[in-house]
């Protein structure tokens, strides 16, 4: 059934999966990205269940980042939908059940389901650990400043930070940057969490210390996740499904076992013997 | 030419300080202003909607290609003409305002041009508003550098002042002009103007390096 036609009959009443199965909190419905004439995301198709740990993994330029920094509204996308529980996040019903441009409001609503992590941690350098923490609960969620603390401390004792509250981000390692990062975005309690090459930048030996927390964050929390990430031995052993992009699509998917152990295509046996390669 | 007298620099030194208070008034109110104007016309310049930031880049362009002299006989002697009445000092501190605005407009953009594109990102993730965003992260990142040349604009904006006794401001250098017209003494009371720019001029900038070094310490 098409967008346009499931919108047209029934704006608000979606139709029950035919299997059965769970509604996807997230959903790619044909959504393609252009930068001039280079297709990042070309008619993208993808869903991801709640709870649903997803791996992205590809080649760089295959369109994996771009995947995230859509779905966190970074980027605009040219065609297609894309849905976080139910709900357009780029786009929203009139009362007649077409889709139009979302405004500013239903985004910011919408994008409240999500978080994301990044590679280079956008910490905000003139803020302690503790303040980068409670800055957005207390002036987006409107948090008293009392309980944004006292969730912001659990929170950095979560990611192994207790006693770094007071410390600025240029006092603190990478490994310790991206820990506050990952406790701050968690701080907004996403229904969604996206994790963009969150290791990338950080020196070999301090990756475990972060993946630890991202472990450890799976575990704990039946929280949805997205990682696009280059750690294949992470991806194998963390994810419930990786997806291997190539040229702006899912060229490959399925979980760690089949994906790493068998795939099928060729363009993913050539990547992956290449990445163990390097390694 | 008679040597400096020290009895007549004094007798209308009460004179002076009181004009003096005037270019102090322009300056401070000024000033206030334009960092207030500046920053607005700064973040619209760099707004992503057309409609927008045209019209703010040829108000700062025009403005910036203009003399302040031009603007504030515009202000003062042509808009009356179209029912715009200001007074003398009032058409003097808008001028001056306006003027200082566009040219601190363009340290903001540098400042804000400066402040990498990932805090920008962050602030979205964290579904900050945009003016949230900027009160508490983009701005305190972006002002720093830039207070140095902030600052020099307020000092280059006081030195500025007398353009405005062209208008009929009665400001410290049209009051040392008064003086000497009326007792064709010239020498005493313009090095007494030169010598209250000079200190006004260092005691701002004492003042603005202060304001650095307490930022370097905030943080």
């Amino acid at each position: 059934m098409s967008m346009q036609q499931r919108f047209d009959d029934s704006p608000m009443v979606r139709p029950s999966r035919r299997d059965g199965s769970a509604e996807p909190l997230v959903r790619f419905d044909q959504v393609t990205k252009r930068y001039g004439s280079l297709t990042v995301l070309d008619q993208l198709n993808l869903e991801v269940s709640p709870g649903e740990k997803v791996a992205i993994i590809g080649p760089s330029g295959s369109g994996k980042s771009t995947l995230l920094r859509a779905l966190m509204t970074l980027e605009t996308i040219d065609d297609g939908v894309i849905e976080v529980d139910g709900e357009p996040l780029t786009h929203m019903p009139t009362a007649g059940g077409h889709l139009i441009p979302a405004n500013a409001r239903h985004q910011r609503r919408i994008r409240g389901r999500i978080g994301m992590v990044f590679q280079s941690f956008n910490l905000f350098p003139h803020m302690n650990a503790l303040q980068n923490v409670i800055e957005a609960p207390v002036q987006v969620l409107g948090m008293s400043k009392a309980e944004a603390s006292q969730r912001g401390e659990e929170l950095l004792a979560m990611v192994g930070l207790e006693d770094k509250l007071g410390h600025y981000p240029a006092q603190l390692s990478g490994g310790q940057q991206q820990r506050v990062a990952i406790a701050r975005a968690l701080a907004m309690r996403p229904k969604v969490m996206l994790f963009d090459e969150v290791t990338s930048a950080l020196d070999p030996e301090l990756c475990g210390e972060v993946l630890n927390v991202i472990r450890q964050l799976g575990e704990a929390h039946n929280l949805t996740m997205l990682m696009v990430t280059h750690q294949m031995g992470f991806a194998r052993e963390f994810a419930d499904r990786v997806c291997f992009f190539y040229k702006g699509r899912i060229h490959e998917q399925g979980t760690p076992e089949e994906l790493f152990g068998n795939p099928r295509e060729e363009r993913t046996q050539a990547f992956l013997s290449a990445v163990n390669e390097a390694h | 030419m008679n040597f400096f007298d020290w009895q007549f620099a004094w007798d209308i030194l009460p004179q002076l300080l009181e004009a003096s208070l005037k270019t102090i008034g322009i300056t401070l109110g000024g000033f206030a202003i334009a960092v207030v104007l500046g920053l607005i016309l700064a973040v619209g310049r760099r707004s992503r909607l057309p409609w927008l930031s045209w019209p703010v880049t040829g108000l700062i362009e025009f403005i910036r290609s203009t003399p302040l002299l031009i603007q504030a006989y515009f202000l003062f002697y042509v808009f009356p003409n179209y029912g715009l009445n200001l007074s003398a000092l009032q058409a003097g501190i808008i001028a001056i305002a306006i003027h200082y605005a566009c040219y601190t407009a363009e340290v903001y953009r540098a400042g804000l041009d400066a402040v990498p594109r990932g805090q920008w990102e962050a602030v979205t993730a964290l579904n900050m508003k945009p003016l949230t965003a900027y009160r508490d992260v983009i701005l305190p990142q972006a002002l720093r550098p830039i207070l140095p040349a902030l600052g020099n604009y307020l000092v280059a904006m006081l030195k500025d002042t007398p353009v405005l006794s062209a208008i009929t401001v009665v400001e410290i250098m049209q009051q040392a002009k008064n003086i000497g017209s009326e007792s064709f003494r010239y020498l005493e009371p313009i090095t007494l103007v030169g010598l209250f720019f000079l200190l006004l001029s260092l005691a701002l900038a004492w003042f603005v390096r202060r304001l650095e070094d307490r930022m370097e310490v905030a943080r």
